[in-house]
């Protein structure tokens, strides 16, 4: 078994490490890193629930090899909050009930980060379309639409205000 | 789902990378591995070596050029998603790359990847055929282009040759009163089409349509092209009834399966439906 030497910046902290090629960054996260909020629903790149950033951009980590993400920064649900602040997203989903079992949440809260980054203040029909690669079974999308508004109007306001 | 081990090389060059084909005898490239990375956990493709070119610089780009629009193999969906030039020029385009797939698929799949998987049910493929592109492949001895209707040459089989990698590809510039569309009927987000229709004009000063390609989706082994449709229109004032008897006569000539996405007579009948939609949507865009 040849392995292969890569180096990720997860959440800000770098990491070396000796991979064998064909790990799924997914299990990468969950396994080695221990970080087990990014989930596996589906295993087939259908429902979302592993997202995670690569390089600010949302992907299906099922469906990466940790091999692909050498040089490249990661961001996973664990990395959203700072100081001890909830990230707007998260605040949303908890304001508006955006979550029932919350299975979902951390993936669509990573897949909503991408969306609203390229999208600050999207229609409700951009939203539904930005999330259409994840699937909730409980919540009905209505109030994760809600806590996507809710986090976009509050990012907005905190630009608006000179800190 | 835990695919065979592989040995796993990301050449930075496409030298390099053309160098490790050749060196290789069973090696599969990787672009944004959307196709086949769930192969390879089907344990579907097993092969013992992945060249990851998706560190090669200069091979993602959108650009008009020397009478082409170039797109480079590399170039993602959500690359075509957020161009311009896509958005303002080549709706087809932008048609095909919102349906395919999802946002985060699309933020690292290729058009390459699309195109070289030779996968009648991708929606790239009858894009191109409408369009008729030029896909051009860059191998040990250097570039070739390939007109795209001798690219598909059956069952995901291209004519990409093992030590060949598909580089470029070329689309004739836009030119006046030209429009396109791409309807795909889907039963759900990141479904594959039930049935897609591409349709490419070109109209003369007298409104009759002097060019036209029309491409089909995952109604035929290969991806094809709806030659009687196209002749039905070629030459000729688009009048209701002849859009009717173009979708019609694409409807006969298409050649699907039945599967869990429709019957036969279904498929058919949705790309009658396609074909006169998207015929009279890119009429309206040909300005
Ligand atoms: C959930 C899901 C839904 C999808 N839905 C759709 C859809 O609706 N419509 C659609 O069209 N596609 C769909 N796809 C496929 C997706 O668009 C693929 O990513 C795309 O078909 C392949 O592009 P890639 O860059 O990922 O290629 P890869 O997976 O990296 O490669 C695909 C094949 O092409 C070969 N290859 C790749 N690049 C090159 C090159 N430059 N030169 C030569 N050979 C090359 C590889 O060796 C491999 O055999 C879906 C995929 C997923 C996972
Ligand atoms: S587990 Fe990755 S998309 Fe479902
Ligand atoms: S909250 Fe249960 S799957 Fe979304």
């Amino acid at each position: 078994m040849s392995t292969k030497k890569i180096t990720v910046t997860v959440n800000g902290t770098s990491h070396s490490v000796e991979v064998e090629p064909r790990l799924l960054l997914v299990h990468f996260i969950r396994e080695n890193l221990n970080l087990t909020g990014t989930h596996i629903g589906c295993d087939t790149s259908n429902c979302g629930a592993c997202t995670v950033l690569l390089n600010g951009r949302s992907v299906k980590s099922c469906t990466v090899f940790a091999v692909q993400a050498n040089g490249k920064n990661i961001k996973t649900i664990e990395g959203m909050a700072e100081g001890g602040a909830l990230h707007p997203l998260q605040e949303g989903f908890k304001e508006e009930h955006g979550l029932q079992c919350g299975f979902c949440t951390p993936g669509m809260i990573m897949r909503c980060a991408d969306l609203l980054e390229r999208n600050p203040n999207p229609t409700e029909e951009e939203i539904r379309w930005g999330i259409s690669g994840n699937l909730c079974r409980c919540t009905g999308y209505n109030n994760i639409v809600k806590a996507v508004q809710y986090a976009a109007k509050k990012m907005q306001e905190a630009e608006a205000v000179p800190a | 789902m835990i695919p065979q081990s592989f040995q796993y090389e990301a050449p930075a060059t496409l030298a390099k990378a053309l160098s490790l084909l050749q060196q290789y005898g069973d090696a599969k490239i990787l672009s944004g591995g959307h196709s086949l990375i769930p192969m390879l956990k089907l344990r579907l493709a097993t092969p013992e070596h992945i060249i990851d070119i998706s560190g090669i610089k200069g091979l993602s780009y959108i650009k008009e050029q020397g009478g082409y629009l170039k797109i480079g193999a590399l170039t993602k969906e959500s690359d075509l998603e957020e161009s311009r030039t896509i958005r303002t020029r080549y709706p087809i385009l932008m048609d095909a790359a919102k349906m395919i797939a999802d946002p985060s698929v699309r933020n690292l799949a290729t058009i390459g990847g699309n195109l070289a998987h030779g996968d009648a049910a991708n929606d790239h493929p009858a894009v191109m055929l409408a369009l008729r592109a030029e896909i051009i492949a860059t191998g040990p001895n250097g570039k070739r282009n390939i007109p795209v209707d001798e690219f598909f040459l059956g069952f995901f089989t291209t004519a990409l040759q093992p030590d060949e990698i598909l580089t470029e590809i070329h689309i004739p510039v836009k030119k006046a009163k030209t429009g396109g569309a791409y309807l795909k009927l889907e039963r759900k987000v990141g479904d594959y089409a039930t049935a897609g229709v591409a349709v490419q004009l070109t109209k003369d000063d007298q409104g009759h349509i002097a060019q036209i390609g029309i491409g089909l989706t995952n109604v035929s082994a290969a991806p094809m092209r709806a030659s009687n449709a196209e002749a039905v229109l070629k030459g000729k004032s688009p009048t209701d009834e002849l859009i009717a008897k173009a979708a019609l006569a694409a409807a006969r000539e298409c050649d699907p399966n039945a599967d869990l996405r429709g019957t036969v007579e279904y498929k058919r009948a949705m790309v009658k439906t396609l074909t006169e939609r998207a015929v009279r949507l890119a009429l309206k865009r040909a300005k």
